[in-house]
């Protein structure tokens, strides 16, 4: 459905894309991810054809965002970050004036207005200012202005930036629901709302795409690197160092004496593939040790996160 | 074509939802009726001259203050990036905020038609130059708010927006008064530059297509200036 070959965005003397390639299929609910400044929004303005590009492209539906802007922009509803609205201008207003400008009829107009605030929760502020309102609700008749048009494509940069938990909640909830039916691009840096909303996310670092995939593969390539975290009472050092080393699959044992509780505190690196939770304990039980606390990690997903958009800034 | 209308219809609309319009009218009601009232009687002439003869300076500094924000505010929100992501493409939304400016402009310039409906009644009004003037600041109000438009389109701050308009503006309606100390053969070319020389020329009554020619093109390369700047910020 959408297609970026080699897009590439210079400001100036500024690299902000530096030739990225990736494809959305259709209905799929994409998640740009990245730090601040890796050009996620710059991406998606090439998209929404409000930048050009420098070089390289991005084909909707075989259309090129060059040659055929506005037949593009009718087909895709934008809610830029923070949702820049007229703030003097009533919602019923403003709706109203987006409703025309994407070219809906006069009888259409209103059900359709009628129907985005029910979906968005926007019912009760229709007859107040913008300027007015929370941010919470300016990013709900964002969101209500980007569906105006049933768009196929819904492209939202950070959509819940800013937002308390409930509201939150809420926005993604809408979110998910859109994505039953369109194509939805969303950006964030908040990795928990990608593994919530997405599909699929693409991870941008410096202009680069640095991970591509569903949430679950990119685990699966970063390694699935377990810990089990232990805290003992009752035991010494290297004892417990000693026993815990000669478990078929700890890759390495880190202990660590904690005087203060008078306790001991374990972390145990696991090899790749095994499962030593049941060995461990058996060890446990076998000594005449209080145990405190026993845990296995396995790698967030903000740990990958950060190791992709680390290793490369060097 | 559609698209337009639409643009023309918000802005004016927002325009006249908050108190800078009616502020901007009533200033320029009562500067222009003031100044123009106050001499009127001295010269005991049923005619509008004096009035039409205010216009161009007056115009010069009220039309940037309605045209300062139609670009300046929508770059500073961050709310362009919506209505350029609308299907609309960016000469619809050039020429629809110019064409809400000069209509904002002509609004303000028709109550003063009762001025003129005033001293018919007084006197014997000579109607060719009062529609001549008309139509003359019909044009002028389309160049000064081009003008103002593009100013608009250099900055996201109003003020700036505001003080460059000003100074076109002032320019094009006093060239021909500021270079008095240049030789004739110069002064007669700058003062064909000059805005106000042709306004004064449609204002005395003749339409004359060199008088057209210069708003109708001056005004044209404004807003082709807004569009160059514009399409720089892609």
């Amino acid at each position: 459905m959408i297609e970026v070959k080699k897009l590439t965005k210079y400001y100036g003397d500024l690299c902000a894309l530096d030739g990225i390639d990736f494809k959305i299929r259709k209905g799929e609910v994409l998640g740009l991810l990245g730090p601040n400044g890796a050009g996620k929004t710059t991406c998606m303005r090439i998209l929404t054809c409000y930048l050009s590009p420098s070089a390289g492209g991005i084909t909707v539906k075989d259309m090129n965002v060059t040659d055929q802007p506005r037949a593009i922009k009718q087909i895709m509803g934008y809610l830029p970050e923070n949702a820049p609205l007229y703030p003097e201008m009533l919602v019923f207003d403003y709706l109203n004036y987006v409703a025309d400008s994407r070219g809906l009829a006069k009888e259409k107009k209103n059900a359709r207005i009628d129907h985005l605030a029910k979906i968005c929760g926007i019912r009760e502020v229709m007859h107040q200012a913008i300027g007015e309102l929370s941010k919470g609700y300016k990013q709900r008749v964002g969101l209500a202005q980007a569906m105006m048009g049933d768009p196929e494509i819904l492209v939202l940069d950070e959509p819940t930036s800013g937002l308390d938990p409930n509201q939150i909640a809420e926005i993604r909830e809408i979110i998910r629901e859109i994505g039953r039916e369109k194509t939805v691009i969303l950006s964030t840096h908040i990795l928990s709302e990608a593994e919530a909303t997405c599909d699929r996310v693409v991870i941008i670092h410096q202009g680069r795409i640095v991970a591509d995939g569903n949430i679950a593969e990119l685990r699966e390539n970063a390694g699935r690197d377990t810990r089990i975290e232990i805290s003992l009472a009752n035991a010494d050092l290297q004892t417990t160092q000693a026993l815990m080393a000669r478990i078929p699959g700890v890759a390495a044992v880190d202990a660590q004496a904690i005087p203060k509780d008078s306790m001991i505190h374990l972390s145990l690196s696991v090899e790749p593939g095994n499962d030593i939770r049941g060995a461990v304990y058996q060890v446990i039980k076998a000594q005449d040790w209080d145990l405190l606390e026993f845990h296995s990690k396995s790698k967030s997903l903000e740990h990958i996160f950060r190791e992709l958009t680390k290793e490369n800034a060097q | 074509m559609k698209q337009i209308f639409h643009i023309v219809r918000k802005e004016l609309g927002s325009y006249f939802v908050s108190p800078i319009a009616y502020i901007v009218i009533a200033i320029f009601l009562v500067v222009t009726g003031w100044f123009f009232f106050s001499t009127f009687f001295l010269y005991n002439q049923a005619s509008m001259r004096g009035f039409f003869s205010l216009l161009p300076i007056i115009l010069s500094f009220v039309i940037p203050a309605v045209t300062m924000k139609l670009f300046s505010e929508e770059f500073n929100r961050g709310s362009y990036e919506m209505l350029m992501t609308l299907p609309v493409s960016q000469v619809e939304v050039i020429l629809g905020k110019f064409l809400a400016a000069l209509g904002f402009s002509l609004i303000m310039l028709l109550p003063t038609v009762v001025y003129a409906l005033t001293i018919s009644g007084m006197g014997d009004l000579d109607p060719g130059p009062v529609l001549g003037g008309y139509i003359g600041a019909m044009l002028l109000s389309g160049l000064f708010s081009a003008v103002g438009l593009f100013a608009s389109s250099l900055t996201r701050n109003q003020i700036i927006a505001f003080i460059i308009a000003i100074a076109i503006c002032f320019f094009l309606t006093l060239i021909d008064k500021m270079m008095f100390f240049l030789p004739k053969g110069i002064l007669s070319v700058m003062s064909y530059l000059g805005a106000d020389f042709h306004f004064r020329n449609i204002a005395r009554g003749v339409l004359d297509s060199r008088d057209l020619i210069y708003f109708v093109s001056m005004t044209f390369i404004a807003l082709y200036g807004t569009h160059l700047v514009v399409q720089e910020r892609k």
